[in-house]
């Protein structure tokens, strides 16, 4: 029982996380550490991921 | 790396096992018990629960059953087939996403206003129409169209809707298609945004709560940008609860002296939402589209799970009637027109919806992991947002039908006071006192509630009364703004967007002819053409405003029949790459749909455009009017000269507009219609298809994993560790 509920809270901070691009930045590092390469700082990735979306909208629907 | 997860090959299918003929057994069992209680039951005290399950029921079966017969048969996908996310991959659009978050998003991009106001407005017809349409629609059309221009798109590395057209169907079709797209998308914004400023006119609560989103807003803007960059979970959080405040806070707009400068009238709001529209859409996207854009997926997931635990709680009676008699006469006073073809169009959105096309085609399909998954994202997606408009149509027929009918009743008819409104009521058959009246609008703590149309404020109401049935608490007047606040949002996040949408679309035409206009960096040429968008969708909206027939009742059928027409278009494009692709056999698949729509919405353009009768026909509306002027009489409900002309002037915008909508559908699909031909003659054509390449990843295609394709993810992933662990030394 416990263990299930923890496993669900685990799940949906994954989920949470995975949906909202926070676990974009964890990915990055990750690979910048397997490639052996400087990961450039927080704020300027996730600057250069909001100023692409500066030039793709994405319509919301009716 | 082969690919192990299911896929039936056609000729080999495979069997059933008894479990699971137990379990769909059981399933059809449920769905049919809800259905004939549905259809046998007249009079009584019939429970919301019934339609509930009906839909469910019906969801699972068509979602088990009819479409993986069009992954697995019609479409055949291929998961050894690389997609374009696979393919493409670059971190920011191609991007291989987990099938359940790409389904959040999906979901999120495609559900908004649309579900939940036109099943409010069609409850005027009775509850069982829109119910019967909303499942039947979602399973043979909505869900379909979705799905399948997915596919198609994702088979042409996401290309657009108006981009597929132009080359499959044709030069001059794609032309349509384009005006279509943006004239659609023109209308959409204007009676989105008029439904806000009916919500929120002469309700300072309302005005103050929406009014505190922007500077909540700003502040997660910030907070993301320079304080805590990426955290966006932490600034949801916050957002959430200053959100909460924010409607808590509302109800204090008395005490803090602000009541009469926050009672805006409708005309000054419309100016505000153009204002807002405008700057909104010129400012970077981090500052105000972003934080929002998380509030108002967080409040719409939030408020969709909270009405659906609440509705089994509370199992509510519906007030409704099943079918009322404006269903058949088709005098009723929220629109005009008999149930054929007009509860189709209203309904829009939540059994079929052209817009989703524009997500289905482009952003999602770029991030699609595995062919099959479009079964879950594309078809998955649309059941879910189909059970929302089912939620507002219950939401909208537990409350007591004369209330109903004086909420949703323009203002001429009503004449807005309760005794008239009480009055009117009885007139066309249904009783409410005008204490009862005052009563309900003093419940949720509004000034009144006659002739808030829009749909919005009715599905408030509704939500209201669910909740607090369902949670206790004497909590009505918060859970009445709190469900005003979560419409207001999205559809400002919608408009916001969808200006830029409109932006893009106008500077890549004009771009054509003057290459600088196109740059998106260049500002007179983003804010000029953002002016352009908002002018237009500003100037329909004041048409809507200030009409004197009542905005929602005249531009409501525009909206929906445009946004069906878009479908047209679409399942038009699905029904053509099927044959192209020499699958004939299967075009009825998105053609039954397509016919369908197609009698529907050419039917309700002919009649809005050449009726007779001046309630529905824009062009005999004008007739009356510009008759009487000439005369120097009046026709009610004008009540002076100056509303005369602009009922004629409206009627004349909205006619033509429709005119126009209907002939664009028209030309796409005569011009498919010879495609069509050349193709059938030649058995298939050639199509913009990208050729096969191997896929190297392995996932699975459902919601949940098999225990096979666990073990195949779980093999991969080992692999692929080795791989790159491998690569770096």
């Amino acid at each position: 029982m416990r263990s299930g509920l923890l496993q669900a809270g685990r799940g949906l901070r994954w989920y949470l996380r995975q949906a909202t691009g926070e676990a974009k930045w964890d990915e990055y590092v990750a690979r910048c550490r397997r490639d052996g390469v400087e990961p450039m700082c927080r704020r300027d990735f996730e600057r250069h991921r909001t100023d692409h979306k500066e030039s793709n909208p994405q319509s919301r629907c009716c | 790396m082969t690919v192990t997860t299911e896929q039936p090959t056609p000729g080999q299918r495979r069997k059933m096992t008894p479990k699971s003929m137990v379990v769909w057994g059981a399933v059809a069992l449920v769905g049919a018990v809800c259905w004939s209680a549905l259809a046998l039951s007249r009079g009584e005290d019939v429970s919301a629960l019934w339609i509930l399950f009906a839909a469910l029921s019906s969801y699972a079966i068509a979602y088990r059953f009819y479409a993986r017969f069009i992954a697995y048969r019609v479409l055949q996908v291929d998961d050894t087939r690389a997609t374009p996310a696979e393919r493409l991959e670059n971190g920011i659009d191609y991007d291989v996403t987990d099938r359940r978050v790409l389904f959040g998003h999906h979901f999120a991009a495609i559900a908004g206003a649309g579900p939940l106001v036109g099943p409010v407005l069609a409850a005027q017809m009775g509850y069982l129409p829109g119910t019967i349409w909303i499942i039947v629609g979602v399973i043979f059309a909505g869900a379909v169209q979705d799905m399948v221009v997915m596919f198609f798109s994702m088979r042409r590395d996401g290309k657009s809707l108006g981009q597929m057209v132009r080359e499959e169907i044709g030069v001059v079709g794609g032309i349509a298609a384009l005006i279509a797209v943006f004239a659609i998308m023109i209308i959409i914004l204007a009676v989105l945004a008029l439904v806000v400023v009916n919500a929120l006119a002469e309700s300072p609560w309302g005005v103050f709560s929406i009014g505190l989103t922007i500077p909540i807003a700003l502040f997660m803007g910030f907070y993301l940008r320079t304080l805590r960059p990426g955290r966006v979970m932490e600034v949801t959080a916050i957002g959430v609860g200053l959100l909460l405040l924010a409607i808590i806070g509302g109800g204090y707009v008395d005490q803090m002296g602000l009541a009469e400068t926050l009672t805006l009238s409708p005309e000054k709001l419309t100016i505000a939402l153009v204002v807002y529209g405008f700057v909104a859409s010129i400012l970077p996207v981090w500052m105000l589209l972003t934080p929002r854009d998380y509030l108002s997926t967080f409040m719409k997931i939030g408020v969709i799970v909270l009405l659906a635990v609440g509705l089994v709680i509370a199992a509510p009676v519906l007030q409704n009637q099943a079918v009322t008699d404006f269903a058949i006469e088709g005098t009723g006073p929220v629109f005009a027109g008999k149930l054929f073809p007009f509860v189709f169009i209203t309904i829009a959105c939540g059994a079929l919806s052209g817009f989703h096309a524009l997500i289905s085609s482009g952003t999602t399909p770029k991030m699609v992991a595995k062919e099959s998954q479009v079964r879950m994202i594309g078809y998955g997606g649309m059941l879910m947002e189909s059970f929302v408009a089912i939620s507002a149509l219950i939401a909208a027929s537990v409350i007591d039908q004369g209330l109903y009918f004086a909420i949703n009743s323009p203002a001429g008819a009503t004449g807005g006071t309760a005794g008239a409104a009480a009055e009117f009521v009885r007139s066309i058959g249904f009783t409410i006192s005008p204490a009862d009246l005052t009563a309900a609008a003093q419940s949720i703590e509004e000034e009144t509630l006659i002739s808030r149309t829009g749909g919005a404020p009715t599905l408030a109401f509704g939500i209201s009364l669910i909740f607090s049935e369902a949670f206790g608490g004497g909590l009505a007047a918060f859970w009445y703004h709190f469900a005003i606040m979560f419409e207001a949002l999205f559809i400002l996040t919608a408009v916001d967007a969808g200006t830029r949408v409109g932006r893009f679309m106008l500077q890549d035409t004009i771009g054509n002819i003057w290459p600088k206009y196109a740059e998106i960096s260049w500002k007179p040429a983003s804010w000029s053409a953002s002016a352009i968008v908002v002018a237009m969708w500003g100037y329909m909206l004041y048409v809507g405003v200030t009409d004197p027939l009542g905005g929602i009742n005249q531009l409501f059928p525009l909206f929906g029949i445009s946004n069906q027409l878009l479908a047209a278009i679409a399942l038009t494009l699905c029904v053509t790459l099927l044959i192209k692709h020499g699958k004939l056999k299967w075009a009825w698949v998105p053609g039954i749909g397509l016919v369908w729509d197609l009698i529907v919405t050419l039917t309700a353009s002919y009649q809005k455009v050449f009726s007779d009768d001046p309630k529905i026909g824009y062009f005999t509306q004008r007739a009356a009017y510009q008759d009487a002027i000439d005369q120097g009489e009046l026709l009610a409900p004008a009540t002076d000269m100056g509303q005369m002309q602009q009922i004629v002037t409206n009627s004349t915008v909205n006619g033509t507009l429709q005119a126009l909508f209907a002939s664009l559908v028209i030309v796409i699909v005569v011009n498919a219609l010879i495609i069509w031909a050349k193709a059938i003659r030649a058995g298939g054509l050639p199509t913009t298809e990208v050729p096969k390449q191997p896929s190297h990843l392995v996932a699975p295609s459902d919601f949940f994993a098999t225990k096979q394709e666990k073990e195949a993810v779980r093999e991969w992933e080992a692999a692929e560790r080795e791989r790159l662990v491998g690569g770096r030394r």
